[in-house]
């Protein structure tokens, strides 16, 4: 088995060889990437109707577990994965960028819903934020009102994706 | 003698509890509460405000995302204000869907308040049984509207589709297994030692100050005041239905549990006597496609949500959109009592009074 | 019973406050409208004497050149009656007494009606923006707000 057969080293010869010997060549990098992508920590956090599905996600039926997903951490210095479920209203906003100032780095955000994507059906209230790219840098936005389990999966797939190529 | 000062705990608003962003300030004397303040807003999307740029059949969906463990309960007090409002009819069929759709709705809401308390009572496992019985509820909605969550399903003189031929045998068979369920929760959650200990005793809510705040809902009635709008200001078809209200003695937290837990079978059988008592017939009246409420008119409609009295404040001012909408929401009402019954107790005590006060942080906020 | 028990108690609040009120009704509630300074005798009379112990809602309302403040009240256990008792401030100088002393369910409710409207409340013990930011600039719910960006 070769990881990525257009980058070894020397020919591709040598690589087939060696993982008939069970030894793979390739970089730490792309371990601690293959790693990262299959075992987010997502924070606890959620205002409003969208962590009801996040929760739901984590239920029996959907199970988050089978991702490898469902260690949601309460302390933010020990999660990778800000899941910005619901609108960010400008009270919440100065906690939502200092939760995600405490988060170490690599971390990956993802903005679930409507109202996290571009402030949703409160857009033109006065206290709702356009979306949670406003704030910070958002990795995937998994549009809905609420996302269902399955497309919220489908997102954090996307995220995995994303996070095993190297592109964060 | 060691001198101890007091200090400032911040609960939230970001902690691993279901009930959103709720920010409580507690001042501590060691363990103990001296005193809890409670800050809001962290929710606050101006729905108040948005409604007086919406028409009132616009507006339903903003209503079910108001109290959104329960979506039909909000929306159907919305649209009976609206049809107070505007003298719409009702058919006879659409009465009986709204009913066991809003019951079903109360139960998916205490099912919730359920498990939410076993998790942040730190019994993980009562979460995970909880949400397996509320996918069943989700599943009727889906099949009636096609939305799980937040179904804006009700419309102004009706609902939007008729029930599906699937739906009897399921909602036969989940009223059925409510018996089961109510002992699998009552064996793992409400007769675990660790719960009895937690609960019995803590948050102890008198009748005095509940009536005094205003609490309303299942809190009231778990400290000993049979008051249920749906007894006593009866809407709907309520009054054709024969059922119980629970009460509890102490107002403790175990009460507030306990009380939701026999409202689940309670709201069972409405929803088998709804059932059986159902006509066939239309289920949208006959609605003018504009609404244009006449100008000056004002409305105050109030029902039994599944967290308290759920009030609707309407004034019309002759446009097909609202002049003022003011939402009475139960879990604001509610939370006031949270600093009154945590002081003197102890700090773990305010994440189960938070709990058991089962507060919609979406509703509370608007 | 039910036209026996209102009569009863507007008598008994005609007795107490003269002729200050203004009664009327429709086939939901009764309505009592009277002047923001005599509101604490009022609904010190509604609670004592006739009986109302539990305020529902309290909201208010922006009519352009006035802030119309409306309490709608009942009694636990049900006594038939359900009132709406309505008193109206001028714009420049939004200010009524509290009732959170005699209600304690205003204390939160009085709070939001400064919040969002921006109308004072003299007498109440902690009044502070309950669902906005401290430092948010205006009442967003009055007709006149702008909103920025």
């Amino acid at each position: 088995m070769v990881l990525n057969p257009s980058l070894t080293a020397e020919s591709s010869d040598d690589t087939a060889q060696l993982a008939e010997h069970n030894i793979i060549v390739t970089t730490l990098e792309k371990v601690w990437n293959w790693g990262r992508a299959r075992s987010f920590w997502p924070l606890s956090y959620g205002c409003n109707c969208c962590p009801i599905e996040m929760m739901t996600a984590g239920g029996a039926r959907f199970d988050i577990a089978r991702y490898g997903y469902e260690v949601f951490r309460a302390a933010p210095r020990q999660a990778d994965l800000l899941i910005i479920a619901g609108p960010i209203t400008l009270k919440m906003a100065p906690v939502v960028k200092r939760v995600y100032e405490q988060m170490p780095a690599p971390k990956w955000v993802l903005a679930m819903g409507n109202c996290a994507t571009s402030g949703g059906p409160f857009r033109d209230g006065y206290s709702v934020l356009p979306g949670a790219d406003s704030l910070f840098k958002v990795d995937v936005f998994v549009p809905g009102c609420p996302p269902r389990p399955e497309s919220l999966f489908h997102g954090l797939l996307e995220l995995k994706k994303k996070v095993e190529q190297g592109n964060y | 003698m060691i001198n101890t000062d007091q200090y400032t705990l911040n609960i939230g608003p970001q902690h691993p509890s279901t009930h959103g962003g709720l920010h409580v300030e507690a001042l501590m004397d060691g363990e103990i509460v001296v005193d809890a303040i409670v800050h809001l807003g962290y929710v606050h999307r101006s729905v108040e405000k948005i409604a007086e740029s919406r028409t009132y059949t616009q507006f339903i969906p903003y209503a079910s995302r108001l109290d959104y463990l329960a979506t039909h309960l909000p929306t159907l007090g919305y649209v009976q204000a609206v049809e107070k409002l505007t003298g719409a009819e009702v058919p006879e069929r659409t009465e009986y869907i709204r009913i066991i759709m809003g019951e079903l709705s109360r139960i998916a809401s205490h099912m919730l308040f359920v498990g939410s308390l076993a998790i942040d009572l730190a019994a993980t496992t009562g979460l995970i049984y909880c949400l397996r019985d509320r996918e069943r509820i989700m599943d009727m909605f889906e099949m009636s509207s096609g939305q799980r969550l937040l179904a804006a399903y009700m419309r102004i003189g009706g609902v939007s589709y008729d029930l599906p031929d699937e739906f009897f045998p399921a909602v036969q068979s989940f009223i059925d297994d409510i018996p089961k369920m109510l002992e699998e929760y009552n064996g793992l959650i409400t007769g675990n030692e660790i719960m009895q200990a937690r609960c019995r005793g803590v948050g102890i809510l008198t009748a005095e100050t509940a009536l005094a705040y205003g609490v309303t809902g299942p809190n009231l009635r778990a400290s000993g005041v049979a008051y249920d709008l749906r007894k006593a200001d009866s809407y709907g078809f309520y009054d054709r239905f024969d059922f119980d209200l629970p009460i509890g003695e102490r107002g403790d937290a175990m009460d507030r549990l306990i009380v939701r837990l026999r409202e689940i079978e309670q709201s069972g059988h409405i929803i088998r006597q709804a059932l059986q008592q159902m006509p066939a017939g239309e289920v949208q009246g006959k609605v003018p496609k504009v609404l244009k409420p006449e100008k000056g008119k004002e409305v105050y409609h109030r029902i039994e949500s599944s967290k308290g009295e759920l009030g609707f404040y309407l004034l019309s001012d002759g446009s097909e959109k609202p002049a003022r909408l003011h939402v009475r929401a139960p879990s604001f009402v509610n939370l006031m009592v949270l600093p009154i019954i945590s002081r003197g107790g102890k700090l773990q005590d305010i994440i189960t009074n938070i709990a058991t006060l089962d507060p919609v942080l979406g509703e509370s906020d608007r | 019973m039910d036209n026996v028990t209102k009569d009863k108690a507007f008598d008994d609040l005609r007795t107490i406050m003269g002729d200050r009120l203004e009664i009327s009704g429709d086939s939901f509630f009764s309505y009592i409208k009277v002047g923001p300074a005599d509101i604490l005798p009022l609904m010190q009379s509604l609670r004592e004497q006739i009986g109302m112990n539990y305020l529902a809602n309290l909201t208010a309302v922006d009519y352009t050149e006035e802030f119309e403040v409306v309490y709608h009240l009942y009694a636990i256990p049900d006594n038939g009656l359900k009132l709406v008792v309505k008193t109206r401030v001028p714009r420049d100088e939004a200010v009524l007494p509290s009732i959170s002393a005699i209600y304690p369910t205003a204390d939160w409710q009085e709070r939001e009606a400064f919040d969002l409207m921006g109308i004072r409340f003299s007498g109440h013990p902690n009044l502070v923006r309950v669902l906005l930011p401290d430092d948010f600039q205006g009442h967003p719910l009055r007709k006149d707000f702008k909103k920025e960006g």
